[in-house]
């Protein structure tokens, strides 16, 4: 975009800087993802054991912490460490699920739309900004309110909600190379729409959707421990990070521990997701802003 | 011109009736509404009872149009636990829910722009990347927590402000900053792209050979033509903070209608829920709308499209 000349030294900072952040970020959800599977072998106790005897005891640096529960116990006694660790476990699941879900959603609508043209692309511009005009808090808020909640549930909402921004992604790329040369070629090979749709069109779009997957991850995961907070999302007794910070903020104001805990570990996800977002970004060059 | 306004309403309107339509079927298909109205203790004949008292016996078209039109006329029926009309509990609730909105919509541009406007100016400088730094954490910052924690700093520990409640203006302040936290990332990349494009163009190059000042190049001729965008997506922008502000509201315990929603659910209050909903999404149609005539009044290249 811009052509305006920068010292020789600025471009190579920048990729410097940009390699720097990919790393970070390629690390902490690689860290988190490897604690994730192995959860069971991490946590050093039973994140659902509770021992009302031992509540609210610190973490072992502070005053009053022990080196039994590293980072002490919450206000049932159930040791902090382990529950942070199938903590992580509950925000990849969603994480991942809710990719998968949407993205399928998002991709099919988006690649018909843009391949075909016409009648299906208003429909699906149509179902873009219907989706887009119901802000995704009120449809768990509704759902809660008739369903209950459950750990199925808060993947269904947020997998059947959060496909909008593959699908504007996929529309918008397949309509760029649905009039490329090789399209037209494999068409004129005989090719059915298909397999021009699967064999050609996919996997030329795919780096992008990657961008948007990361992206939505990190949402997904946000929205999971917002709505987890106000007790819309995963149920009790499940280690949600988002649960553990709802149940515990009574406390919040003699031990603030209690909530900063899980708090850094959700922000320190997050922001490796969206860093290792934005690494992809850059070295693609996609363009998310419409 | 007047194309381009009555396709945009066409949509609008088409959406909202989706989203109606949507709201209706959820709360027909999600079980017998008169057995979750009557309660667990009711016998056979008190839901019978409710059944025909609520007009449930009838053919489901019937009750489609009957609710529909009620709805569109601003009537969403009675609330179960608070005994009166649901549209007065909202508007009761909604001045302040606005309030919030409104106040986290201003901080965040009083953040977003400048910001944008200096990374933009100093692109690819420590100054650019502080400031997209700041984006990301924004971003990444999981606003109950951040509620949470301002009230422990601030409210607690150094007692500037009160932690929760509905009183004072004082009462806005917290909620309004951490409500802005986000909006404001997506707001300062929109400013910050829209300036770095702005920059590079001819006119400024123009502007710069005739000797213009600094400061009358940036904010005249550069952000004249950036804020464009970034003026209609601060209207989307008001609504999802609406949408968001469920949260925050809870958090805070700020009586809105998102805590209204929130409180209604754990009393099983569902026509209180599925008003609060209702309503909330037909703003943010509203405001979409609004967001699409801003750009093609501001920007007359969009008009024909």
């Amino acid at each position: 975009m811009s052509t305006v000349l920068q010292p020789a030294g600025a471009s190579n900072r920048r990729r410097i800087w940009r390699n720097a952040g990919a790393v970070l970020g390629a690390g902490i959800v690689g860290f988190v993802t490897l604690v994730a599977i192995f959860a069971p072998w991490l946590a050093p106790y039973d994140p659902f054991t509770i021992d009302l005897g031992r509540r609210v005891i610190p973490p072992m640096w502070m005053e009053g912490g022990t080196p039994t529960n590293i980072l002490g116990t919450d206000q049932l006694g159930r040791d902090y460490l382990s529950r942070l660790i199938y903590g992580a476990r509950v925000s990849m699941i969603i994480g991942v699920a809710t990719i998968i879900t949407s993205g399928i959603i998002g991709t099919v609508l988006g690649v018909m739309g843009g391949f075909y043209g016409g009648r299906v692309d208003d429909a699906v511009v149509f179902a873009i900004t219907a989706r887009l005009s119901i802000p995704v808090v009120l449809v768990a808020l509704a759902v809660a309110g008739l369903l209950g909640t459950s750990f199925t549930l808060v993947i269904l909402v947020l997998g059947l909600l959060l496909w909008d921004r593959f699908a504007v992604v996929a529309r918008s790329t397949t309509m760029q190379i649905r009039n490329l040369d090789y399209v037209a070629a494999a068409r004129c090979a005989g090719c059915s729409p298909m397999i021009v749709l699967l064999k050609e069109v996919l996997p030329n779009i795919a780096t992008h959707l990657a961008v948007v997957a990361t992206l939505e991850m990190a949402l997904a995961i946000l929205l999971e421990a917002a709505l987890s907070f106000l007790g819309l999302g995963v149920p009790p007794p499940l280690p949600s990070w988002g649960l553990m910070i709802s149940e515990a903020k009574e406390y919040m104001f003699f031990s603030p521990w209690i909530i900063m805990i899980p708090g850094i570990a959700l922000f320190i996800l997050v922001l490796g997701v969206n860093l290792l977002g934005d690494a992809l970004r850059d070295m693609l060059g996609t363009d998310l802003s419409r | 011109m007047l194309h381009f306004l009555r396709r945009r309403l066409t949509v609008a309107i088409l959406v909202a009736l989706t989203v109606l339509t949507l709201s209706f079927l959820l709360t027909r298909l999600s079980g017998d509404l008169a057995i979750s109205i009557a309660g667990p203790n009711a016998t056979q004949e008190d839901v019978e009872l409710i059944r025909r008292a609520y007009g449930l016996d009838r053919p489901l078209w019937v009750q489609y149009f009957d609710w529909l039109w009620r709805a569109l006329q601003g009537d969403f029926g009675d609330s179960y636990f608070f005994k009166t009309r649901v549209a007065r509990l909202i508007m009761e609730r909604m001045p302040i829910t606005m309030t919030l909105g409104l106040c986290g919509l201003f901080i965040a541009l009083c953040v977003a722009l400048p910001l944008g406007i200096l990374a933009a100016v100093r692109e690819n400088t420590w100054v650019d990347r502080s400031v997209l730094m700041v984006a990301l954490i924004g971003q990444a910052m999981p606003s109950f927590w951040l509620g949470l924690t301002l009230m422990i700093v601030l409210g607690l520990n150094l007692g500037w402000l009160p932690i929760s409640g509905t009183g004072s203006w004082q009462h806005y302040v917290m909620p309004s900053v951490v409500l802005s936290f986000s909006a404001i990332p997506s707001l300062m990349r929109l400013t910050r792209s829209g300036m770095i494009e702005a920059l590079a163009s001819d006119y400024i190059r123009t502007a710069r050979a005739k000797g213009l000042s600094r400061l009358s190049i940036l904010v005249k001729h550069g952000f004249r033509n950036a804020a464009i965008p970034v003026v209609a997506i601060a209207a989307v922008q008001l609504g999802f903070m609406l949408g968001g502000s469920i949260v925050i509201e809870t958090v805070f315990a700020l009586h809105g209608v998102g805590y209204l929603a929130w409180e209604s659910i754990s009393k099983n209050d569902f026509p209180v829920v599925q008003a609060v909903v209702l309503v909330l999404a037909l703003i943010y149609i509203g405001l979409t709308l609004l967001s699409d005539l801003l750009n093609a009044v501001l920007d007359p290249r969009l008009r024909s499209a």
